[in-house]
């Protein structure tokens, strides 16, 4: 942020304003500020679903399209996913408490051979964030892990990531394996990743590809209100 | 007008490699154009770079070669050559062709977080690793970036002491443990051969020229 906003006093704004400014420290990936902000909400009263939504994922939104309009690169999204983190984890503690019911429930991983997590990692917070259960697999993750856990956990939603041309295959791989025992039409089957497209996406089988973080929340709804 | 032999459409990033592997086997007959080496960190911009080169060069030479491999298209750098004639490296990137695929590929399966180097990558690390990936404004970045990965693996082209000591140091820098595994020009050399060894047609050699 620029010298003439070191005075700007958070907690000296109206709501409106204050929403405002934390989507501009969103964008501008300023974690400090976007937690201040967030624990002034709390302070303020605004329940913690309010803050997520109006504050952090509306944020988040400005951020995902500009980076998808070529505006806002890698490192810049990467930044403010992280100031985002430092608000989700206020929040988290007291969402949970509220019991509320998620609107859906989400397996994901990046597949074997592929150790990227960058995009997973942001659909995850963008899923949890939109009221998504998300169960994060992790990276490097086995057809047979994305079975066990369908089995496991029966989520609406199996989302896979890859980055690499040579892992991107191997999501076929899961998918036939989810055929073979039967699983395939237990959970809608989202992929993304940087190399990926709609065609690769029809070839294997799959149910949509997200080409971005804020798609992939847009898709997860409409499959799990059945709208898609 | 005489039409030159072939054309290699490069990456700007193995352009050394290209002309040494050019040179010691005389493959004279080859001319070398390089399309920029940030490329490499914008793959989605190859194909069209690739196909507007082809578009301007293909009236001047007898056959085009593209010096790429799939490098992170996911095959539209391959439906950019269709119908064009022109043929490319095989394999997924410059990574395979530079170690060869068996040993890239036992690589991989010996640390999946491989981080690879090349000796274009360790002279440029600055440029296309920490600024491309933003690390040079957000050097907290790092944490994110390669906190999956275990090890930098140099595949060396050369044995030269200083890029080796770069790439120790390249790999201290980003915290990741260091290997060395020279490869030479042997792979890449073998990668080529069924496309570009010289023709036993002594024609071949006379329309020589060469950009590089």
């Amino acid at each position: 942020m620029s010298d003439q906003y070191d005075d700007i006093v958070l907690a000296e704004l109206s709501d409106e304003e204050l929403i405002e400014q934390m989507h501009d420290d969103l964008y501008d990936g300023l974690a400090d500020e976007v937690a201040e902000g967030t624990q002034i909400f709390l302070n303020r009263g605004w329940e913690a679903s309010r803050v997520l939504d109006e504050a952090l994922v509306a944020g988040m939104t400005i951020v995902g399209v500009d980076f998808r309009d070529g505006i806002l690169f890698v490192p810049e999204v990467l930044m403010a996913a992280n100031a985002m983190k430092a608000g989700m984890a206020l929040l988290r503690p007291i969402l949970a408490d509220t019991g509320a019911k998620p609107i859906g429930k989400m397996v994901i991983g990046t597949v074997k051979g592929d150790i990227h997590d960058i995009g997973k990692n942001l659909v995850g917070m963008m899923m949890e964030g939109a009221g998504f259960e998300v169960i994060d697999l992790g990276i490097n993750v086995e057809a047979d892990t994305f079975a066990a856990a369908l089995v496991e956990h029966r989520p609406d939603l199996l989302g896979m990531s890859a980055l690499l041309t040579t892992t991107m295959p191997y999501m076929q791989v899961v998918i036939d394996t989810l055929k073979e025992r039967g699983l395939r039409d237990k959970a809608t089957v989202l992929v993304g990743g940087a190399p990926l497209n709609e065609e690769f996406c029809e070839a294997i089988g799959a149910d949509a590809y997200c080409r971005d973080a804020a798609v992939a929340v847009e898709t997860a709804k409409e499959f799990v209100r059945g709208t898609a | 007008m005489e039409l030159r032999s072939v054309l290699v459409i490069a990456c700007g990033a193995i352009a050394r490699e290209l002309v040494r592997v050019r040179d010691t086997n005389g493959w004279d007959h080859l001319e070398i154009q390089c399309l920029p080496a940030n490329l490499h960190n914008s793959p989605e911009k190859i194909p069209g770079a690739v196909s507007d080169r082809i578009e301007s060069e293909k009236h001047r030479f007898e056959r085009i070669f593209v010096a790429y491999a799939d490098c992170g298209t996911a095959g539209a750098l391959d439906k950019a050559l269709v119908g064009t004639g022109a043929e490319r490296i095989p394999g997924a990137h410059c990574y395979e062709f530079f170690a060869g695929s068996d040993v890239f590929f036992g690589l991989a399966d010996e640390e999946v977080g491989s981080f690879y180097l090349t000796d274009f990558l360790v002279r440029h690390f600055e440029r296309l690793v920490i600024t491309g990936l933003g690390l040079d404004r957000h050097p907290e970045l790092a944490s994110s970036y390669f906190a999956n990965y275990k090890r930098v693996v140099y595949l060396a082209q050369t044995k030269s002491a200083r890029l080796q000591s770069l790439a120790e140091a390249h790999a201290k820098r980003l915290g990741l443990e260091y290997k060395y595994v020279y490869r030479g020009d042997g792979p890449l050399t073998a990668a080529l051969i069924p496309s570009l060894k010289k023709p036993d047609d002594p024609a071949c050699g006379k329309t020589a020229g060469s950009k590089i």
